[in-house]
């Protein structure tokens, strides 16, 4: 049994909001610089699995909707995420078929390639961060990759998506 | 295909928003989809500051309110002597024929537990449009100047702080009068004063503050004390460090500024800090500052 549009649609967008709410919820100010990407991860989850639904047009707005939570340029996560859909979007018939620790590198890669871009932008508006703790930012994004996999893989069976 | 359009259209955004300030009511609109996430992500924050202002015991309560009555007296009797200090001050200027300077209007905001992007100094704050906050506003905590205003919704404002590497407020040194410009470094206890020449009259423990100049800020708040002041011959400038005066990491609660500028009309009753002020007295302010 398939789910209808408008289930899939609120499971997707509850799920985002979650990431959402990661993102900007406090912690302390030496870790702040190593918070992984939450929308990101959960962006690739689903461009992985329901690929049909989420595409670079849903990770744009979602970039966007990320860009005014967290004050940065408009446009600097819209243009991270619209590119990562895009790779994984490439991929993912052969990602899906990849054992869960065998999908850690390649998050890891998909995050480190947003992150540059992410540090292009900053470079480029002068605010680009003075240490190099921000590439230790996809390391942990990439760790958690599993955890947020399985998370979202029970949500997903739960609701059926396909 | 997607994918060019997406870009092509992040970038457009990205020049806009940096390079102009048409992108405000975008992000107006945009604040207004994601402020339900950071209220909720400030509900366990304020929902345990009204859980424990609900079950203090009342004798707690009783001993902090003698306390707030005492301070409280002790302030006024200070006010006392400033308004007649204000009164001195403006019949000294009537004599200079200089324009009197007129006590500046406040709104108490408090910032919502919000982490925002780490590479950039920002606090988010629960009073907007609504309020008649505007951009640019000056923002003050009890001990010194803040920041300034940067994006405003209708119910929440993003608020950039002086340490922000992007950000530069003009200040003076309180002891000589020397004027400079002090500029964020990015991290949260450090400003930097670029442009001071070697012999320039500066030492450690001076306190800068804001000049006025440039019209953004009022004049005469404090906003860093100096911690390090170093001249090398060697180099072009004096290497000049401050550090805020105030608690730019640990306040809560703090001020929104709507500065008199000298044409506006004369304020007939000058009380000091009109507390809760109508939006309206704010919007006015915006319409002549702008």
């Amino acid at each position: 049994m398939k789910a209808s549009r408008w289930t899939a649609f609120w499971v997707i967008s509850s799920s985002f909001c979650a990431a959402m709410v990661l993102t900007v919820i406090p912690l302390p100010d030496t870790l702040r610089a190593l918070r992984p990407e939450w929308v990101a991860l959960v962006l690739i989850y689903w461009c992985l699995a329901v690929p049909q639904r989420v595409g670079i047009g849903s990770a744009w707005v979602a970039g966007l909707l990320t860009d005014a939570l967290t004050g940065t340029l408009l446009g600097q996560h819209a243009l991270g995420f619209a590119v990562l859909a895009y790779v994984i979007l490439k991929l993912h018939r052969r990602v899906r078929l990849f054992p869960l620790p065998q999908q850690i590198p390649v998050v890891l890669v998909l995050l480190t390639i947003y992150q540059l871009l992410n540090l292009w932008i900053l470079g480029i508006s002068g605010a680009a961060p003075s240490h190099g703790l921000a590439w230790l930012q996809p390391v942990i994004g990439a760790l958690l990759w599993p955890i947020v996999f399985l998370a979202l893989r029970a949500g997903r069976r739960r609701f059926k998506l396909r | 295909m997607r994918l060019g359009a997406a870009v092509l259209a992040s970038v457009l955004l990205m020049t806009v928003d940096h390079r102009l300030n048409h992108l405000e009511n975008l992000r107006a609109y945009l604040s207004v989809i994601v402020y339900p996430i950071q209220l909720l992500v400030d509900l366990p924050n304020s929902g345990s500051h009204w859980v424990s202002e609900t079950l203090t015991a009342r004798r707690v309560l009783i001993d902090e309110n003698a306390e707030l009555r005492q301070d409280l007296l002790l302030q006024q009797a200070r006010l006392q002597k400033l308004s007649a200090l204000e009164a001195e001050n403006a019949r000294l200027r009537e004599l200079l024929e200089s324009s009197l300077k007129v006590s500046d209007r406040v709104l108490i905001s408090e910032i919502l537990a919000v982490d925002l992007d780490p590479y950039r100094h920002q606090v988010m704050i629960n009073k907007g449009t609504n309020d008649g906050v505007f951009p640019g506003q000056p923002v003050l905590d009890a001990t010194g100047v803040m920041g300034q205003v940067s994006h405003v919704g209708p119910a929440s404002s993003s608020v950039i702080l002086i340490t922000d590497p992007s950000h530069a407020i003009p200040v003076q040194v309180n002891r000589t009068g020397l004027r400079t410009i002090a500029v964020g470094t990015g991290s949260s206890d450090r400003l930097e004063l670029p442009h001071l020449p070697n012999n320039a009259d500066i030492q450690v423990g001076d306190l800068l503050i804001s000049s006025g100049l440039g019209g953004r800020f009022p004049p005469d708040y404090p906003v860093a004390r100096v911690i390090q002041a170093r001249s090398d011959p060697g180099r072009p400038f004096a290497a000049v460090i401050a550090q805020p005066t105030a608690q730019l990491d640990r306040s809560r609660e703090l001020l929104l500024v709507w500065s008199e500028t000298p044409d506006s009309p004369p304020v007939r009753e000058t009380d000091g800090l009109d507390e809760d002020i109508p939006p309206e007295a704010g919007e006015d302010t915006e319409l002549t500052e702008q």
